[in-house]
């Protein structure tokens, strides 16, 4: 299929439909708004359904129901929008559930700003509602990885049976790049036999529940869902090594667009004679610990970057395990930092400073 | 030769519920089950029933079932329905989930006209919680979070469901029943079976009340409770058909 030049939300829109998705229910916010825009005119071209929901609360419930039918489908929002929706994530995790939804970034908290941030990186990967579950999380750093994270998205969701999120920010719904979808093989997955499709006697009653009023069999769904994500951890992990090959003393950690930029900055410094090596995660949650880890013995110290006040520095943390000196540079409320200024901050760390506040 | 006259509806398993006794919910559930049986709809219908007295609802049906959060199971069900247009879905909420949580959720299903369902059991009350106030208790009547009576100078009139969605523009079928003698439940049954033919024809969105109760909560006998509705409930919520498709709207 030939590259089309797409704006990131409406390519992750597109890239839904060709997974098979042809149920979408929202609720308008910025900075994702073409998302349903562009399906409340595609879906009903391909036999699908598109509604508009009375609110975020609402569209997660109608993802339970459709979910629990046996039926792909999907949502999209930003931060004040998905903490409305956590109620049904729970549900619809507790319940296990496959169901894709999309966070495009603004800055918070409260009603925040409408510019990309990361500033929803511990919501999405500390488990977004309340009990004891997570959910898988995708963070794509270009419009073209979106589209194909969102397609693996729906392969995620029905393999492990839960909520599965592809967290972009601001930046990556917005602009717009060449996209290429393409087409793939259908995934071989399990028959949704559990879906509440009518009981016709040829199975026991399918119940679509997350209440457990006996606190063994509650405390069992419990173990049953942290086996799910210990599959994850063993099974999904997806991170990239930019300039890693060589030797280099500072290993960048950034995800999504701030490593995109980060990208830029290690070239900018290659053509001074500076090695300086990027990891970057692509799922969030299971988070690649020893990959970090490997990754951060080859370098002196570990230098975090983020559009936030740092979020992501918590699973750094955890994951050098006190083996790297790290160091963290955040911008956020919806700036985006410039190559130069993360520039300045690596050329401080090489004297052995430390790095600016902000 | 003796003849089986009266048995339970295949659509009602064969188990005790957790219900008080005088409750109105296992003659409501029983009313579901013989439609469902009378209609041949079984292997197709899917209920719904949230957080409230009936959230086991589906230990008692002999379908598939989801249980919801609470007040939202009209989005749940909104979200079924579009999915699987070709299911028979069914929500079975309580007055507090309703009226109070779901407001936001009854309200644009009705409007939007989804084809599904909605039997609304109303007893003033708080049920499962253990009998706070609701939207729909009524002016003095004292709960455990109005221990002075339901003041509606601070707390306003109870809400009445069947006026408030009748006043929406949409198709729909919109009625109110009652469970206090013999003759109301059989006109309740004539009323959410009313509701379920709408939905197997998929005309329109169907709501049936049922002025319900609650005896434990209420401090009464069942007997006493059955007086109280009669009495209390029936001049503030009156009965009859409030809007139909069909233009045979009748109050009582």
């Amino acid at each position: 299929m030939a590259k089309t030049l797409m704006k990131g939300n409406e390519a992750l829109a597109e890239a839904a439909i060709m997974a098979g998705c042809k149920l979408f229910f929202g609720y308008p916010i910025t900075p994702q708004n073409e998302i349903p825009e562009y399906l409340s005119r595609r879906l009903p071209e391909v036999g699908g359904c598109y509604l508009q929901a009375e609110s975020e609360v609402a569209a997660s419930n109608m993802l339970y129901g459709a979910a629990g039918v046996g039926e792909r489908v999907f949502t999209s929002s930003s931060g004040p929008g998905i903490s409305l929706m956590s109620e049904g994530l729970s549900y619809i995790a507790g319940a296990q559930l496959p169901v894709v939804l999309v966070n495009i970034v603004r800055g918070g908290p409260g009603l925040g700003g409408i510019l990309p941030a990361q500033s929803d990186y511990s919501q999405a990967t500390r488990g977004i509602g309340h009990g004891d579950f997570r959910i898988l999380v995708l963070a794509p750093s270009s419009v073209q990885e979106a589209a194909d994270l969102i397609m693996d998205a729906f392969d995620l969701a029905d393999k492990y049976r839960g909520p599965v999120m592809v967290m972009g920010d601001g930046m990556i719904g917005q602009m717009m790049e060449p996209v290429e979808f393409k087409t793939r093989k259908k995934a071989k997955l399990p028959p949704k036999t559990w879906a509440a499709t009518g009981y016709k006697g040829d199975r026991e009653r399918s119940i679509i529940n997350s209440l457990y009023l006996d606190p063994l069999k509650l405390e069992e769904n419990s173990w049953r869902l942290k086996a799910g994500y210990d599959a994850m951890a063993r099974d999904e992990l997806r991170w990239e090594l930019f300039n890693c090959e060589g030797s280099y003393d500072v290993l960048i950690a950034a995800y999504g667009s701030t490593a995109r930029i980060c990208k830029t900055v290690i070239q900018m410094l290659k053509k001074r004679g500076i090695s300086v090596g990027l990891f970057r995660p692509i799922t969030l949650f299971p988070y690649p610990n020893k990959q970090l880890y490997d990754a951060a013995q080859k370098a002196k110290s570990v230098f975090c970057v983020e559009m936030s006040t740092g979020q992501m520095l918590d699973d750094v943390k955890i994951a050098l395990e006190g083996t790297r000196p790290i160091q963290f540079y955040g911008r956020t409320g919806g700036i985006i930092p410039t190559p130069d200024e993360i520039i300045r901050q690596i050329e401080k760390i090489m004297k052995g400073e430390e790095v600016d506040k902000r | 030769m003796s003849k089986v006259v009266f048995k339970r509806p295949k659509a009602l398993l064969p188990v005790t519920t957790h219900y008080c006794p005088g409750c109105s919910h296992g003659i409501v559930h029983r009313i579901i089950a013989e439609c469902i049986d009378e209609l041949g709809i079984q292997e197709r219908t899917v209920g719904i029933a949230p957080v409230g007295c009936s959230v086991l609802a589906y230990n008692y049906f002999n379908t598939d079932f989801f249980e919801a959060s609470h007040g939202r199971a009209p989005a749940v069900a909104t979200g079924a329905k579009r999915a699987r247009p070709d299911l028979i879905i069914f929500t079975y909420q309580g007055d507090g989930d309703l009226a109070s949580i779901g407001m936001a959720e009854i309200v644009h299903s009705c409007n939007r006209g989804e084809k599904i369902t909605v039997v609304f059991i109303n007893n003033t009350v708080y049920g499962m919680t253990g009998g706070q106030m609701a939207p729909t208790t009524m002016p003095g009547q004292v709960t455990t979070t109005s221990p002075y009576g339901r003041d509606v100078a601070l707390m306003g009139w109870p809400i009445r469901m069947c006026e408030l969605l009748s006043s929406l523009k949409t198709e729909g079928f919109i009625a109110r029943a009652s469970t206090h003698s013999t003759k109301e439940i059989i006109k309740t049954k004539k009323m959410i079976k009313k509701a379920f033919e709408l939905q197997v024809a998929n005309r329109c969105f169907s709501f049936v009340e049922v002025l319900s109760t609650c005896p434990t909560n209420w401090g009464m006998t069942p007997k006493q409770a059955q007086q109280r509705l009669l009495k209390d409930m029936i001049p503030y919520f009156p009965l009859g058909i409030f809007k139909s498709p069909n233009g045979d709207e009748s109050k009582s």
